[in-house]
């Protein structure tokens, strides 16, 4: 599903994630769980990286994550392969960055302007707030949906390092928005491929 | 009196550093020697303090004395004394500052190390203005008085440095002058003893450039007005402002008991269990 | 967290534990965007180690906390960002002259003033070389990758023991706040320094002893030595003097106890120099961008080598004369307006010419920036 562009051919198989939004929707934790996932479990080069301002809530806020089975060099990223948009500032900001066969996907509550059809929309926080009880897990459904729809990361991983991470006594609702994420990504996923089966 | 001074031998560096930097007639010395001799009272050991110092005239203080001495930068003593007594909490640290080192450049370390109320014991020596750099106005100078950067008198006001001892938490304050050796010495051994941050303020004359500017003539008058003018804490809480007016209080000014913050510290290390079991005073091994 | 010790630390994660390592026991700070993480996690992990952690009231206090905790016979550090920095030259310049061991870590961030705090830089490159007043020999150190600034850190405090020398290590926002995985070392992999004691008697004890390696013997408060010591320029038994001669043989020490020592303190890294007539010469965060820079180019069929000072100061100058003997190119790339390459300009061929890939909008300078340099200068 995710292409590498001419440009790269000097790392082996290097995959750049961006989890973009705001100051306050735990995109920089989002980014830490997914590196260490893939890290420490999985056994690749990762680097996490990020640019925020100096306010704790608000303002722009994001997290990259650049994985690689050989070295990182540059530890940002040159052009996404994956790019999550939380809000519309971010996708607008950002999209251009994204390979010409890279994954969108964005919160479809807080953006309503896509940039392109092929983006997978889905309402992170709508979804966190309804299912989970509570909008602080947004940023674990949308890791549970990335999880579902790109298949970088294994979703049993993610969910260890997310119970290993996430203050006490926030474990269970935690774990749900991970699950909620996920299962939503993959009938997305399921409705693609049959789209695209009925397409040709 | 001839038995007393001779003690002080004992904790000078010998003749090796000696004849001093200060003018005939400084109060340093006398200052000097009311703290050796509070040491000496005290069998405190030349090895068990560290003696750290700024810069100014007072800053030369160190090199005289035989401990583990350091002089430092202007304004920051206390604030490396503050690391010699975390690090080593069983050494005494005695700071040795001015009145422009101690209460403007360093104003700041001199406010938090009496809020964190660490156990260093500061001797500071107050005579009113810069000497070393020739006679600047300090933040001690009072409104009125001369100095080669206040030609037309100081507009400014000073410090009362026990209000703002006091006011930052400081365990103790008191205060005496160059006249009055022996009440000094009396008053620093209750501030070595005092556990917790405590001040001693040691009024001082400096003829050569304050009593000069300000017509206050030889340093026996200096000493003489010091003399005439003290009056001692329990006799002013009888006195009117208007009679204290231009005497300064003397005494022990200020004693409270606030936790102490290296004691403090310590026993946070051993509630965290970092203490090496080596390190562990015998008699609670021997308890196990 | 996982088998086999492998850990996604931070930058200043791994800097604070390196730290730890290397046997660091005091820490004196000023909370300071980027630098901040270092000085919470030691006031966490030092207590439960038997060390000590304090936050001072300013940059100048910590600094003197530090340098009396290392007098008192700690391995202390401090760790701060371009204006606490700044703060603490005075002092710094005080730690050379009394000889004081201790690390300074500077996480950078774009200046001057305030600057941009959560922003990276390499703009304090010339700083940490020339910042305080008067002659004196620092040992700046720099890292380029989360594990580089774990080793990094013990090495810094290694080499401020070794040489009884501050030591600082500079390191940048985005390597700060960067996390990587790294493999934590058993205690026994680790190689510790400790200062040189004395073992005179104590009457004899002189604590700036004139020695064939400039380096004096140092002991601690209460260890039964007694000795003074001064910024004031001091005789041997650290007693201020105004001999000229005693003034000459203290600052030559200050000077020499590093300058005959460049071939143990002055690392680089070097990569593709044989066959290549185009060095790029970056450090630090900087150093990485290159190394993907390079190998974009080379792919592209330009002949480009990379060198990468590990030390900064002193500076190889040995390996960077060597490195640029058959070039006729030489890219520097630097996040400030142009420090390092100074040092390149004085140190390359005649016939190499010299360009700076400079970036200092508080973005890391990316692959493509250093490539185009390349492609426009070759």
């Amino acid at each position: 599903m995710i292409k590498k562009s001419k440009k790269d051919s000097t790392d082996s198989n290097r995959i750049e994630i961006r989890l973009s939004g705001s100051g306050g929707q735990g995109l920089i934790f989002a980014g830490v769980l997914l590196a260490e996932s893939v890290g420490i479990y999985e056994g690749k080069n990762v680097a996490q990286t990020q640019s925020y301002g100096p306010e704790a809530r608000g303002g722009a806020s994001r997290s990259d994550v650049v994985i690689a089975d050989g070295p990182i060099y540059y530890p940002k990223s040159m052009s996404l392969d994956i790019l999550i948009a939380l809000t519309q500032q971010a996708c607008d900001e950002y999209y251009p960055a994204l390979k010409e066969y890279g994954v969108l996907i964005v919160d479809s509550g807080l953006v309503r302007q896509l940039p392109t059809d092929n983006a997978y929309a889905i309402p992170f926080t709508h979804i966190a707030r309804t299912e989970v009880g509570t909008p602080v897990v947004t940023n674990v459904v949308a890791l549970g949906a990335l999880a579902a729809i790109t298949g970088i990361v294994n979703v049993k991983n993610l969910e260890k390092v997310l119970l290993s991470r996430a203050p006490k006594g926030t474990e269970e609702k935690n774990k749900l928005a991970l699950s909620e994420g996920y299962k939503i990504g993959k009938e997305l996923l399921k409705q693609r491929e049959t789209e695209l089966v009925e397409r040709f | 009196m001839a038995v007393a001074s001779t003690v002080v031998y004992e904790y000078l560096r010998g003749k090796k550093k000696f004849p001093h930097v200060w003018c005939p007639g400084c109060g340093i010395g006398i200052i000097m020697g009311a703290l050796l001799r509070a040491m000496a009272d005290l069998e405190i050991k030349k090895g068990d303090v560290a003696m750290i110092s700024g810069i100014g005239c007072t800053g030369r203080m160190p090199v005289y004395c035989d401990f583990h001495t350091l002089h430092t930068t202007h304004g920051r003593a206390i604030a490396f004394a503050t690391g010699i007594k975390l690090s080593k909490p069983d050494l005494k640290v005695v700071a040795i500052v001015g009145d422009g080192d101690g209460l403007a450049i360093g104003g700041n370390h001199f406010i938090h190390a009496a809020r964190r109320n660490i156990d260093i014991t500061t001797i500071l020596v107050n005579n009113k203005i810069y000497g070393m750099t020739g006679g600047q106005y300090s933040p001690t100078t009072p409104t009125g008085k001369f100095a080669t950067t206040a030609p037309y008198g100081n507009l400014e006001h000073p410090f009362d440095a026990y209000l703002l001892a006091k006011g930052a938490g400081a365990n103790f304050f008191a205060r005496s002058s160059v006249y009055h050796a022996t009440q000094l010495q009396v008053l620093i051994k209750k501030a070595l003893l005092k556990k917790g941050f405590s001040v001693v303020e040691a009024m001082s004359n400096c003829h050569t450039l304050y009593g000069r500017l300000n017509k206050e003539g030889s340093a026996v008058q200096m000493i003489n007005w010091f003399k005439d003018h003290a009056v001692n804490v329990n006799i002013a809480k009888k006195k009117t402002p208007e009679e204290l007016e231009d005497k300064f209080i003397t005494g022990v000014l200020w004693e409270d008991n606030r936790p102490e913050y290296s004691e403090q510290y310590e026993a946070l290390i051993d509630r965290l269990g970092g203490r090496k079991k080596e390190e562990k005073p015998e008699a609670e091994v021997v308890k196990q | 967290m996982s088998e086999n010790n492998v850990r996604l630390f931070q930058g200043n994660e791994a800097c604070s534990f390196g730290a730890l390592a290397a046997g660091v026991n005091f820490f004196g700070g000023y909370p300071i965007t980027p630098s901040t993480e270092i000085a919470e996690i030691l006031a966490r992990e030092l207590p439960k180690r038997g060390g000590h952690f304090i936050q001072m009231e300013d940059e100048i206090g910590s600094i003197a906390a530090v340098i009396g905790a290392s007098v008192a016979g700690a391995k202390a550090m401090t760790a701060t960002s371009g204006p606490g920095f700044s703060l603490m030259q005075e002092n710094l310049g005080y730690a050379f002259m009394i000889e004081a061991p201790c690390v300074v870590v500077n996480v950078q961030r774009g200046g001057p003033s305030t600057g941009l705090p959560t922003k990276v830089a390499q703009a304090d490159t010339m700083q940490a070389k020339w910042g305080s007043h008067g002659d004196y020999n620092p040992i700046v150190l720099t890292a380029s990758s989360v594990e580089d600034a774990y080793y990094k850190t013990i090495r810094a405090v290694n080499l401020s023991e070794k040489y009884r020398n501050p030591v600082i290590l500079l390191l940048d926002e985005v390597l700060g706040h960067m996390r990587e995985k790294i493999h934590i070392p058993e205690e026994d992999e680790i190689k510790i320094v400790n200062r040189l004691k004395p073992t005179v008697p104590p009457e004899w004890y002189q604590p700036f002893e004139i020695t064939p390696t400039h380096i004096s013997p140092m002991a601690g408060y209460g260890e039964g030595y007694r000795f003074h010591m001064t910024g004031l320029t001091h005789d041997p038994w650290g007693f201020p003097t105004a001999k000229s001669s005693e003034i000459k043989e203290k600052m030559d020490k200050l000077m020499l106890k590093i300058s005959q020592n460049v071939d143990d303190i002055s690392t680089y890294k070097e990569e593709f120099i044989e066959d290549s007539h185009i060095i790029v010469i970056a450090y630090g965060i900087t150093a990485r961008v290159a190394q993907q820079a390079v190998r974009i180019a080379r792919h592209k069929r330009f002949k480009v080598g990379l060198f990468q000072p590990e030390t900064l100061w002193p500076f190889p100058d040995k390996g960077l004369k060597k490195a640029l003997e058959n070039a006729n190119l030489a890219i520097v790339a630097e996040l400030n307006q142009g420090q390092m390459i100074r040092e390149v300009q004085r140190l390359a061929p005649k016939k190499t010419k010299i360009v700076g890939a400079f970036r200092y909008d508080g973005e890391l300078i990316t692959p493509d920036e250093i490539v185009n340099k390349i492609k426009e200068a070759n």
